[in-house]
């Protein structure tokens, strides 16, 4: 009898040692932004001081400094605009896409979805060098335009993908019901196939415009100017002069950038999982 | 083998809420095949993975062969289980499948191949040791998992709702096959189903459970026959015994005594007016749909079953006179809805 | 229907790949006019470039290095987290946090974790006695290679183990829970129930979760590039970071060209064990 419970014990042990010890590694990094966004430069930058605590009163300087002296908002801003016309091309492009795909009968729809599926695996450091080039003959060097031209061709793929298992799981006979009672291919389609999957294109949005704030090589390669850049390459890229790191400023943008994007993420984690898993969970 | 016996055993999911399962006690006979029947929600299979330990008990007791196995993982419990969906591995051939139990229980290496043997062939399944779960069909895999169940010869059996994933064609037969089975291993065997004809079937004794607790233990002539109360009356039997309400009483008989007044001897008959709706013909029987003609019954439904031998037709709409033998007539207290004594009544 | 975005995703992928090709396979730099086949004389050049080499053994320490750490703390964490309980929510977003953070930006956060003179994690070592440390002259993280490597290793490491966890929690909900039930009526104790019948049902995921692992592992170098810019003395320089400072910073884009083509068998590679996983499963 005892056996049984001792080992229960044990394996409940283990379970809470293995959560706990994780999420504080995974969070501590996130934790340590926070703290150091509220502490006094004198505060940060004394070996003497533990680090853990506030040995000085906490302040909002480094807030105030970063929202006033520094170009984050404008980035932030520009990250947004950005995402928001990513978005739009995004849904406008890969919507009809998806649905095609999802009523293609036979092998041929699976294998043209696939194929669009991995071409979200090639990586931005394979094309950023000819593609620096081709924004440079384009005129949009340089420009927030010049990433609203090169995101969707990541964010389409990874979009048809997910909406592409959407429309699958609307059944046809609700179309043919549709266009039965009077209504043609795409009125059935904008009428009844995309209010149905207002919820699976809510999550295209929300996965589009974090998979844009997450980028950063073909925002560093493309765009030089201080004020055009996005949030995640000004960040590490101009709160820095020189040598000398202004981690209090640095610590807050950082932190105001991820929470926003974090919760927003936390929603739709399902969804997301699903897009990942499609085929290999059986 | 070995008994299994439950003493006061209960389960509550969500505190403050209805138990799943309430006090049961019962008792199982040596080798007997045992069903739990009870509708979806009954606690039937809640009880039955108490006894497996997947469920740990709120409070009561478990002996499987004299011995308190309430604190007991499943491991240390010796007894074997089939689930509705089988739970074959699916990564794993139907040898390694049927072998598992023995390497878990550390049975030494040399018996593997001809303890496996004796299962898969008693089973006849020793063609498809090879392949994966997934290349079977559904009654070979229940036999997968039924030959992994009787491998390491465990004390008890138990089984949930093993046909139930299986057409219905399929499932005739396998329910024969599971009596033949059992009638060779005799072991002690807890079955659990919902379907009255599988449980009066397969069961020696059948346990009618409602809402977590046992209404009836008996065998499947006693549960049919002398309902302990209306809710096994109404449970079993298809269609449903007719419950007529009269004073204290309700007055409780099966669909096949009512019939024709004529076909029952006058001094044995209590005869009744049945206004006649319709009928439904299955082939060797008909179902006639109508309602009681007195005004005190207030047109209560009735339903009767009549062997399609008697040759008789009705007009839809008309009143004849039919008759139950007094004999067959069950009565209940109309509070408690439990069995009470027999009375003299004329409904005429 | 389809076309539409398949032209665009080809003209915003295929044509650029193209041009690498040709790039590779010439002399053209930042400013130069003209074109000038050279043939295979920039790959010559950059098989013999000690640099390069290094940068390749490099990405695969890199790759191979974080993907087993990746495996097997997500596997870790996803049979710790597989079960319901209080607070499983604020684990779970807590968890997230560093997959759902900009690379960038999480790298920078780690960057003042591992800083030469504030490190927290130098603070907290000098004080454990056991290690002995010398308080003026801690370890410097990002400083000396061996260490450089492991911190890199470790930051990607942290940023990949949550999707990796989410995926492989996916592939657990997805295991009847009468499996393990049967298994453990069947006499598995824990361990047997762990490693003969949860881990072998996880495999394809995981399958899966390391392919998308390589991928993104392979041709990352936001994390190089931020904490160490391939320092020291390029002993964390790996191909995709190599290709950055050649052919955009250093303006050499045929070189740069031809070194990123490197990575491409690497992905072709994934790209076919990822299919024919897809084909099996379509199989059972």
């Amino acid at each position: 009898m005892a056996r049984g419970r001792v080992r229960e014990l044990l394996v409940e042990g283990g379970r809470w040692a293995v959560v706990v010890s994780f999420s504080v590694a995974l969070a501590f990094p996130f934790y340590w932004m926070l703290i150091t966004t509220f502490k006094q430069d004198a505060d940060l930058y004394n070996t003497a001081n533990n680090p853990f605590i506030f040995n000085l009163k906490p302040t909002l300087v480094h807030l105030q400094v970063l929202f006033r002296d520094t170009m984050y908002l404008r980035w932030a801003g520009n990250t947004a605009l950005v995402g928001a016309l990513v978005v739009l091309i995004t849904l406008v492009l890969s919507l009809p896409a998806a649905y095609a795909l999802a009523r293609l009968t036979g092998k041929w729809g699976e294998r043209m979805g696939i194929a669009m599926f991995l071409t979200y695996l090639v990586p931005p450091t394979l094309l950023f060098i000819p593609l620096s080039r081709v924004v440079a003959l384009l005129g949009l060097q340089d420009t927030i335009w010049s990433l609203v031209f090169v995101y969707p061709s990541f964010t389409i793929p990874f979009s048809t993908w997910l909406l592409m298992g959407f429309f699958k799981s609307i059944p046809r006979e609700l179309e043919d019901a549709a266009m039965v009672d009077g209504l043609t291919r795409f009125g059935a389609f904008v009428r009844l196939v995309v209010p149905i999957s207002i919820s699976g294109i809510l999550t295209v949005v929300i996965f589009t415009f974090t998979l844009v704030t997450q980028e950063f090589v073909y925002a560093l390669t493309f765009i030089a100017p201080e004020r055009n850049q996005m949030v995640g390459v000004g960040v590490p890229t101009f709160l820095i002069r020189g040598d000398v790191y202004f981690w209090g400023e640095l610590m807050a943008a950082c932190l105001i950038t991820s929470l926003p994007i974090a919760l927003l993420y936390n929603l739709f984690l399902d969804r997301f999982i699903a897009g990942f898993t499609v085929g290999a969970i059986k | 083998m070995a008994v299994v016996e439950t003493k006061g055993l209960t389960k509550v999911f969500k505190k403050g809420e209805l138990g799943a399962v309430n006090d049961v006690n019962l008792t199982t006979q040596e080798g007997e095949f045992l069903v739990f029947l009870g509708p979806s929600g009954s606690g039937k299979t809640t009880l039955l993975r108490m006894i497996a330990g997947l469920e740990t008990p709120t409070s009561g007791q478990i002996l499987i062969g004299g011995q308190d196995v309430t604190h007991l993982s499943p491991r240390e419990r010796r007894i074997a289980m089939v689930f509705q969906s089988y739970a074959l591995y699916p990564h794993l051939t139907v040898y390694k499948n049927i072998a598992f139990p023995l390497k878990a229980q550390k049975v030494p290496k040399e018996q593997h191949k001809q303890k496996v043997e004796w299962a898969a062939g008693l089973l006849g399944i020793e063609k498809l040791l090879h392949r994966k779960p997934r290349e079977l069909s559904g009654g070979e895999r229940q036999r997968v998992a039924l030959a992994r169940a009787i491998v390491r010869e465990p004390t008890v059996f138990l089984l949930d709702e093993p046909l139930s994933n299986l057409d219905a064609k399929l499932r005739t037969s396998a329910r024969e096959e599971l009596e033949q089975f059992h009638s060779r291993v005799k072991t002690t065997t807890i079955y659990v189903t919902h379907d009255q004809v599988e449980a009066m079937a397969l069961g020696d004794r059948i346990v009618v459970l409602h809402q977590g607790v046992v209404r009836q233990i008996g065998t499947p002539k006693e549960v049919y026959d002398d309902p302990a109360d209306t809710f096994v009356a109404t449970f079993l039997g298809s269609p449903p015994m007719n419950l007529i309400p009269e004073e204290r009483d309700i007055v409780g008989f099966r669909p096949e005594h009512l019939l024709p007044a004529s076909l029952i001897s006058p001094d044995q008959r209590v005869s009744m007016h049945f206004h006649f709706s319709h009928e439904e013909y299955l082939g060797a029987e008909r179902i006639l749909y109508g309602s009681l003609a007195d005004k005190r019954f207030e047109a209560k439904d009735v339903i009767s079953r009549l062997p399609s031998r008697v040759e008789a037709s009705f007009e839809p709409g008309s009143i004849v006179e039919f008759a139950v033998p007094r004999n067959e007539l069950k009565f209940f207290d109309r509070a408690t809805e439990k069995r009470s004594e027999p009375r003299v009544i004329s409904w005429q | 229907m389809f076309y539409p975005a398949m032209i665009y995703v080809l003209a915003v992928i295929g044509l650029p790949f193209a041009l690498a090709v040709v790039y590779a396979f010439s002399d053209i730099k930042v400013g130069s006019v003209g074109y000038h086949f050279v043939g295979l004389q920039n790959f010559k050049s950059i098989l013999h470039s000690a640099t390069f080499l290094r940068a390749l053994y490099d990405s695969f320490i890199f790759t191979v290095g974080s993907q087993i750490l990746v495996l097997v703390g997500s596997t870790l964490l996803a049979l710790a987290l597989e079960k319901k309980f209080r607070g499983r929510g604020l684990v779970r977003f807590l968890m997230l946090l560093p997959w759902v953070a900009p690379v960038s930006i999480g790298a920078i956060g780690w960057k003042w974790i591992l800083d030469s003179l504030y490190s927290v994690i130098n603070w907290v070592l000098v004080r454990v006695p056991i290690f002995h440390l010398d308080k003026f002259n801690p370890p410097q993280w990002l400083g000396e290679p061996a260490l450089a490597m492991a911190s890199v290793i470790v930051v990607h490491t942290w940023r990949l183990l949550p999707f990796s966890t989410v995926i492989l929690l996916a592939g657990l909900s997805a295991i009847p829970k009468e499996i393990p039930e049967a298994a453990e009526i069947d006499g598995a104790g824990f361990w047997r129930k762990m490693f003969q019948i949860n881990i072998p049902m996880l495999l394809p995921i995981l399958n899966v979760a390391l392919l998308f692992g390589i991928v993104f592992t392979f041709t990352d170098m936001t994390v190089v590039y931020i904490l160490t810019r391939g320092g020291p003395y390029d002993t964390t320089q790996v191909v995709p970071s190599l290709a950055f400072f050649t052919g955009v910073l250093g303006g050499d884009l045929s070189e740069g060209a031809a070194i990123s083509l490197f990575m491409v068998p690497i992905l072709v590679i994934v790209a076919y064990l990822m299919l024919r996983a897809a084909n099996r499963s379509e199989v059972t």
